[in-house]
Order: C-alpha cells, then structure tokens, then sequence
C-alpha cells in the first residue's frame, strides 16, 4: 500500500463516511457521493476505495442485520478509526495552510 | 425464467416476482469472489438491481448486473487459492496417474479413439501454431522495430474504388525529412534495379533496391566490411551482401572494386550481413540512391513526383517515447497541400507499422512476402473447429462410459475428497491424455509440415515452421489447454456424483439425462464434416472448370519463353531450325494468366477515354493461338517499332465506344487513338478472355510489333516432347549462357496462374479429412457404447422372435436420423456459402451440380452406416442366452 497519503477520492469517501455516521454502507456513500459531487459515484470504483481504506486501517467495518431488503443479505457498515480522523485532520490542515497563504485577489476573478 | 421458490419471500410485488438477476452472473460471482467480500457484495448489487428495475424496466436491470458482476473482477475481489486444496492435489497426484494409467489400459478402444482422435486435430494446430510463430516473428531482428513505420499510399481517382499501396513517392519521404520535427531519420528506397553484374568474366543476375544512406541508420542489417555512414551516399556505389559479393568475387576483398552493370561502373562499399528469412526487406545489393537521382532522366523522369507512388519505399524512424499519432497531423497537412495541386486524383500517405509489413493487410505493390492476417484466422478457426470435435468425442465418451469411473469417484467422496478434489482428478487425467496425444500429434506435425510447404513456392518463401522454445511451449499450452477443454464437462459431471446413490446402486445414475447433449454434438459434429467435404468436392468441380475453360483461343502445346532481354528475332530464328517446332510468335504477354496492362484509347469524342488492355503482338500470333476474327483480317503492314497504324480489338471495345453501332464489318476502317497516335481498326476479334476467368470480359486491343521484347510463343507439335524441349534448351545456351530457359507450357502456367485455388481446396480437403474422420471415430465409440449398454434388451428383442434386420434397424434408427438433420443443415447451407459469398466473385463458372453437392455427403454418411451396421449386427447377431445367463 502506498503510505497514509490520501487520494482525493479517499478523502471524500473518508469523509462521506464520517458525515453518514452509523449508515454509511456502500451503497449509501455513493448516493452521498453523488448527492455532494453530483458525478456519479460508480458503486466498483467505491468498494475498490473501501477496500484500500479498510487495508490502510482508516476505516473499520462490521456486518449489519440480516433484513428483507437486498435479497436478504447483510450491509457491511464502516466507521471511521481514530487513524482515519487524524489522516482527515492533517488533510485539512494542510489545505487550509496553503489557502492562509494565497492572496485573496488572486482567486477573486474566477469565483 | 421462473423465480426460485427460495426467492418468493422477498418479493413484494407480483409483478416484479419474475425479474431476478440472471442465474449465471450470480453463480459466477458466488465462484470467483472472496468468499470475505461475497455477501457485502451480493447485496449491493441486489440493492441496485432492485432499483434499476423500477427505474430502467428489468431487461436493462439484468444488464447491468451483469456488467458490474464481470466489472467486479478485480485483483482483491478474487478467491484467494485455497492452499489446502492444492496441496491435496500434489500428494494425491500420484493415486490420480494410477487411476488413470488403469483407466487408460482396460479401455483400449475408447482409448485409443480419443488418442487418435485428439492427436490428428492436435497436428493442425500444432502447424498452425508454428505457422503464426514464424509470420509474427517477421523483422523481429531489426533493433529499432517498434520506433520504424512504412509510409503508404492512398490512390484514389474518381472513378475507381481506393488502391492502397505500399509503396510511395520519394517526394513523400522528402517533405517529411523536411517538415516534421520529430523525425528521427526517413530513409527512402526504390525497387526494381536488376540487371547483370559483371565482374571481370563473371556474369551474375543480381536485383537490388536504391536505398540512402540511412538505411544503415534505421534497419539493423550488419555490415562487415565498409563504413555503414557512408557506404550508400555517394551515387554509383553498391553494397552487396555476403553471398553475392561471394559470387562475384570469391575469396578476394569486395571492397573499392568496380562491378558493372550494363555500361555503368559502380564502386563496392561494403559488404552486409545476408539478409535474414524471417526479414520483409530483401534484396542482394544495395545502390545508392544518389545513382537513382542521378540516372533520373534514364529510369525515370517523374522520380520526384508526389505523383510517382509505384516504386519507391520510405520508412521513417521516430524517437523513442514519441507517439504516431503526434506525426498524423503533419502527414494530413503535406497531404492536402500536395493534393491541391492536382486534379481529379489524390495521393494520401499514411504510416503503418514495420511489424505489420509482413503480417498485414493486402497493400498493392507490396515489397517482400505479405500474408493477410485474415488468412492466419481462418486457418486458425478451422483447426480450432477441428479440435472442437475431437474435444467433443472425448467428453462425449467420458461421460457415456461414465457407469464404472462414477463408482471410482463415489468411493473417492465417501474417503473424503471434496468436489474439488473429484474435478482435479479428473482434468489430470483428461490432461494427461492430451500431453500423450501431443506426443502423436508432434510426429504428424513433422510430417504435415513438409507436405504443407510443398503445397506451394511462396509458402516455403514466407514461413519455414523450424522449431524453437517458443513454438514448443506453445505446443504444451496448446495440449495443456485442450486437455482443460475435453476434460471439463465429464469432471464436472463426476464431481456432482452422489456417493451414497452410486455405491449403492450404480444403475440409479443418470447417464442417460445427457442424451440431447451427445445427440446435438453428434449433429454438430457431422454438420461441419459434411460442410467441409461439399465444400471441397464443389471447390473440386469449379476448380477443374477453370482449367479446361474454353478461353477463346488455343493454348494447346503453346510454349512460352520469357526473353529476359534477349533478341526475340535472333531467338525465333535459331528455334525455327528445330523439327519439333511448328510455329513460332512473339508477344509483349502471356493473356489469360492474370496479368494485366493497358493504356488509354479515344474514339470520336475526346473527352471520352478507356482504359484498354493491351497486347503487342507479331503476325504469328493470332493464327497459332486460333483467335477468331469476327471480322477483317491480320496485321498486313509490317512497321517499324512506333510507326504502326494498324489495331486490332475486341467485341468489347465497340460496346465501349459504340464504334458503328457495335457492328463489326462496319467498324473496320474507323480510326481509334491510342498513345496520340490514330490508329486503324483492322480487324475485330470474337471477345475471349484476357484476365483470368474471375474477371468479366474488357476491351483488348492487340498493336502490331514486330519484336515485342516479351515472350516467345512456340507451338510444339512433335511426338517426343523431351527432345525438342532438349533442343530448345540447346538453342537458348547459344544465345544466353547467363541465365536459365524459363519455358513453360501454356496449359501449365493456367494451371499455375489458379494454384492459390488448388492450394486453399488441399488445405479444405485437409480439414474435411480430419473432421470425417474424427466425427467417425467419435460415432464408432457412440455405437460401441450403446450397443453394450443395450445388448440385454436387444437378447429380450431376440428371444421374443426379432429378427437381424429389424435389429439392426432399431439400433441405427436414431444415429441415422441424426445424421440426416446433419445433412439437412449442412447442404444448404455449403450450397448458399458458395452460391452468395465464393461464386458472385467469379465472374465464369458453372453452375452448382446436384451431383457434386451430394457426392461428398453419400460417401461420408455411407462410412456412417457401414460403422453403425457392422457393429449392431454383431450385436443382433450375439447369442441372446449368453447376455442373459449372466446377471
């Protein structure tokens, strides 16, 4: 695996997680995923993203309640672990020490 | 499909009660995923069926299930290999070679069937294997391959269809050295210098191509002696290779001596490496191409044309890591701005890659051996259908003779193998067998390769299927393969064997639920048998039918001589003086063996021309070839070259021209221009056929000339063929002692001229042998089979008073009927394939015979039924208390 460093895909589905609370499961993130990008969130390129996360130890999971829907197959809901928040954090950090530093008139123009 | 009770529960409303995902995406999921992974994603991919189904209707819904089932394929979502599993198979490796060596020695018969059978199809694969080996392998020793690209041409006039050619025009080449940056080095060829070379006393045919000099730059061909820089910059140099600089000098040192050529002097510069076979470039010397900008106005005065596009060759090298498509645009800009200039024709070169040189698309003027790729896949699908069969005899037998090996399998189960296990042994063995049909199949292979190459010249020019590790690890995987292939269906089949029904009572087991699936092989099987053999004895027919067409003329003993650059007159004189010979002409041409050439003609109206083949031809011609006049008579001016005035055509070009309304005595006298020159018509010949049969007939025209440069045509009317032909050989010594009398008979260049039908009907007539025999064998193994399996009932039939003939025909009665379904599919369909796809493309042919469309078919299904007779009667004819007594 390639270190701690996020993708921007990952952090956005790191944080999809994190605002889903104790719903988020695939299929869910991706409607958030859409909802907040409006691309389409497409459901393989997520659960290959769930996968590297989970390898990375920045999301954990465990297996929901069997129910009628989904043909009777369990979700599979993910959380995201103390790792996973202090990836987020530093992420963020750094994006907003860089923004401190941009003059403002410079993006003035094109917002 | 039906919903699965086990499914209901879920289902809310009743009509979506029918839509599910479809049952093999499921279970291709549940085999391929992590068994981790699997539940999480099966319920999604629910999730969003269920969702597509409301919003897509559940056509859609199942597509896109199916697509994301195969889009989920990935490195993580795999089955991690069940270690175990493995492990079991390695230790029981050995209990499964001895089962199966066992297995292998109490069924000899079926044994052998599947040995034979699968090592005879093996053998064509095997060859075509190597066949493809040796074309893909085509300049693989050039160094900077994959950087070097052809520049080819489009041509394309506004009344024919495109010609793409390999070829191009030296200005091409230029303005690309010129204009595109990121060219590395262009190297522009010509083809067609030949001639003599002498040296001293030695007198060596030599042909070369005109190359610059960086053709040492881009093409890896060695030097050994000369500096490869500068070797072809200087005009009037020659590079020659190491075989003919041995020719022509020896032992001595090549280098820094003059070679002439006609009256020319040309300087040796070096010595390369002999080309090798696998290479599309070859040649025995290189000039300079400073010679051929140098003698331009002598070979050629529109050299620098960009409309010069038949004989000059570019290839251009580009740097590494830089994309074709980047030159694209630069090419279309030179494309345009060249094309500007002229009218009503344009020239669009394109770049190719140097691998598909010799394995590409047919390009006209193509330089080296070419073979079409599409030729490589219909060999390959033939062999392919060939193995197919054998497979099918295989997993047919397997699973007939299942009754014993179920048993083995059972007991396996019962001591605690698993299903996987059960399958492993039985691709083992299925395996083993095709490793042991491969060791058969090689010693066929070795000899079907000699018979293949002599199938044809060019064959043995373009491939010659030498073994190397690659082919022969082909070879492996292909056995290896096949092997997987055959033994699929029966380890699947005995891996689902109930242990406890099996042991307990053997005749429980449904050998017989799979009775379509033997049956609808067996159709299969003798559909594409039947297909081949009509195939071939129809080919057969139309084959002959082109070599004793009537042409319109006489080609009976017509000798024809190339001159190669001998005087015709001084040839024809010393050939007359021989008893054998009866008559002797001359030509420009030998007509009717594919070969064309013609220039335009022009009638009254000047803007009105034609192209028309044309034929230049003595006084003798047309008598002893008993061409028909229609009208008028021979050449009677005998001209000096160029001042003819005479012409005579064909039927053809008055219909062309409506020349006196088409009315031959009234169109004698007219005038025609021909080269600028008017011209009278003669007389008009009956049409007959110029090109070959394949093409419609066009306007001919025959000009008068009484030394046309081309062939002699020498009639032989003597009745020891050897000795005139001994003469004849004699006479030309006397004349040409550098180079070998070519003569062959007219009948036989015809012949020649559709040996690439004869070739393709030996390959067909090939495969059709194969697949009879390999569907035969498989029909034998199914007669034995069920004629054992039913020997009981055919004792009761017996004793309650059946006779032999009624016997025979309960047996054969269903085999027979498959074999006419056979039949029933698969002449239609022969005689469609070639009444709709082969024969519109033949312009003279005869029609399909009721005969021929049937004849292949008889003998085949007579084979059939005398297989199926022999062994039920012997069954009919058994002593029905012996099969009773022992139960």
């Amino acid at each position: 695996m390639k270190g701690t460093n996020l993708g921007e895909f990952e952090e956005l589905v790191l944080l999809t997680i994190a605002a889903l609370v104790s719903e988020a499961y695939s299929v869910a993130i991706c409607d958030e995923l859409e909802k907040y990008t409006g691309r389409s969130a497409k459901l393989g390129v997520v659960h290959a993203v769930l996968n590297r996360l989970e390898k990375k130890e920045l999301v954990k999971s465990r297996m929901g309640e069997a129910t009628s829907a989904r043909g009777g197959k369990r979700k599979r809901y993910y959380e995201v672990t103390h790792a996973g928040k202090v990836a987020l954090t530093r992420s963020k950090e750094v994006r907003e020490a860089i923004w401190r530093v941009i003059p403002g008139f410079n993006l003035e123009g094109s917002l | 499909m039906k919903a699965p009770a086990r499914h209901n529960d879920r289902r809310k409303a009743p009509d979506r009660e029918t839509a599910e995902p479809p049952r093999w995406a499921q279970r291709l999921l549940r085999w391929y995923c992590d068994p981790d992974l699997l539940e999480d994603l099966q319920g999604d991919l629910n999730e969003f069926f269920d969702r597509h189904l409301h919003e897509k209707g559940p056509r859609r819904a199942r597509q896109i299930y199916c697509l994301d089932v195969l889009k989920f394929f990935r490195l993580y979502t795999i089955r991690k290999p069940d270690w175990l599993t493995l492990f079991i198979h390695w230790i029981m490796l050995g209990s499964y070679l001895k089962t199966s060596r066992r297995s292998l020695l109490r069924n000899k018969l079926f044994s052998s069937i599947n040995i034979l059978g699968l090592s005879v199809s093996m053998s064509v694969g095997l060859l075509i294997i190597a066949f493809t080996v040796d074309l893909r392998s085509y300049d693989d020793f050039q160094e900077k391959k994959d950087r070097i690209y052809r520049v080819i041409t489009t041509y394309q006039t506004p009344e024919q269809p495109p010609m793409d050619l390999a070829s191009t025009s030296v200005k091409a080449g230029k303005r690309i050295r010129e204009l595109v940056a990121g060219v590395e080095d262009v190297v522009i060829m010509r083809s067609g210098f030949g001639g003599d070379a002498h040296v001293g006393e030695t007198v060596v045919p030599l042909t070369a191509y005109w190359a610059d000099d960086a053709f040492f730059r881009v093409f890896t061909f060695p030097l050994l002696k000369g500096n490869p820089a500068t070797a072809l910059k200087e005009p009037y140099s020659v590079v020659l290779t190491e075989k003919t600089a041995e020719k022509l000098f020896g032992e001595a040192d090549p280098l820094g001596k003059v070679v002439r050529f006609d009256t020319l002097n040309y300087t040796v510069t070096g010595v390369a490496k002999d080309v090798p076979k696998f290479s599309h470039l070859r040649f025995e010397a290189l000039v300079s191409f400073a010679t051929a900008e140098a003698l331009q106005a002598k070979i050629d005065p529109n050299l620098q044309s960009w409309e010069d596009i038949w004989q000059n060759y570019v290839y251009v090298l580009l740097p590494e890591g830089r994309d074709v498509q980047s030159l694209q645009a630069t090419l279309a800009r030179i494309n345009t701005a060249e094309n500007a200039a002229i009218k009503n024709r344009t020239f669009t070169v394109a770049l190719q890659p140097l691998k598909e040189a010799a394995l590409g698309r047919r390009l006209s003027n193509a330089i080296g051996p070419t073979m079409s790729p599409l030729v490589v896949w219909i060999l390959g699908g033939l062999a392919f259908v060939v193995i197919l069969s054998a497979c099918f005899n295989y997993t047919n037998l397997s699973i007939a003779r299942s009754l014993r090996r179920s048993r083995e399998a059972g007991i396996r189960k019962v001591i605690g193998a698993l299903r996987g296990h059960v399958m492993g042994q039985f691709m083992t063995e299925s395996v083993l067998i095709a490793l042991l049909a491969l060791v058969f199949s090689f010693g066929l292979f070795l000899l079907l390769r000699t018979q293949f190459l002599a199938l044809d010249a060019d064959l043995r020019n373009l491939v010659s299927l030498d073994l190397s590790v690659q082919t022969v690890v082909y070879f492996i995987a292909m056995a290896v393969g096949v092997g997987l292939l055959a033994g699929l269906l029966p380890a699947l089949f005995f891996s689902r064997v109930n242990p406890i029904l099996v042991i307990k009572d053997v005749s429980a087991l449904k050998v017989f639920r799979r009775v379509t699936m033997r049956k609808v092989l067996i159709v299969v099987q003798y559909t594409l048998s039947l297909i081949f053999i009509t195939a071939t004895v129809v080919g057969y027919v139309q084959y002959r039918s082109f070599l004793s067409f009537n042409l319109g003329f006489q080609t009976e003993n017509i000798l024809n001589i190339p001159l190669r650059g001998n005087k015709g007159n001084v040839l024809a004189k010393e050939l007359a003086a021989i008893p054998g010979v009866s008559a002797i002409a001359q030509s420009s041409m030998v007509t009717s063996l594919g070969s064309v050439g013609g220039t335009m003609m022009k009638y009254n109206n000047p803007a009105d021309s034609a192209l028309v083949w044309l034929n230049l031809v003595d006084e003798h011609y047309l008598p002893m070839h008993k061409h028909k006049l229609v009208a008028g008579k021979n050449f009677s001016l005998r001209p000096r070259n160029g001042e003819e005035s005479e012409i005579i055509v064909n039927e053809q070009v008055l219909k062309r021209f409506n020349i006196a309304q088409r009315n031959p005595r009234k169109a004698l006298g007219q005038l025609v221009t021909v080269d600028g020159k008017k011209m009278t018509i003669v007389g008009v010949l009956k049409d007959f056929h110029y090109e070959t049969v394949l093409h419609p007939i066009k306007p001919v025209m025959f000009r008068y000339s009484a030394e046309p440069g081309g062939y002699l045509n020498v009639k032989v009317a003597s009745p020891n063929i050897a000795a005139t032909m001994e003469q004849i050989e004699a006479a030309w010594q006397t004349i040409d002692k550098v180079h070998p009398l070519e003569a062959k008979f007219y009948d036989d260049q015809i012949e020649e001229a559709y040996r690439m039908f004869s070739g393709m009907l030996k390959v067909i007539g090939f495969i059709a042998f194969l697949a009879i025999c390999i569907a035969s064998l498989g029909l034998f193994g199914m007669v034995v089979f069920t004629t054992e399996t039913k020997l009981k009932e055919i004792s009761i039939r017996k004793v309650l008073g059946a006779s032999d003939s009624s016997l025979v025909l309960a047996l054969s009665k269903g085999l027979l009927s498959l074999l006419a379904v056979a039949a029933l599919i698969s002449l239609p369909a022969t005689y469609l394939f070639f009444d709709k796809v082969v024969l519109p493309d033949i312009a003279y042919h005869p029609p399909i015979g009721l005969a021929e469309l049937l004849a292949g078919s008889l003998i085949v299904i007579l084979l059939a039924v005398l297989l199926i007779g022999s062994q039920t009667l012997r069954a009919a004819r058994s002593n029905p208390v012996k099969n009773l007594k022992t139960d």
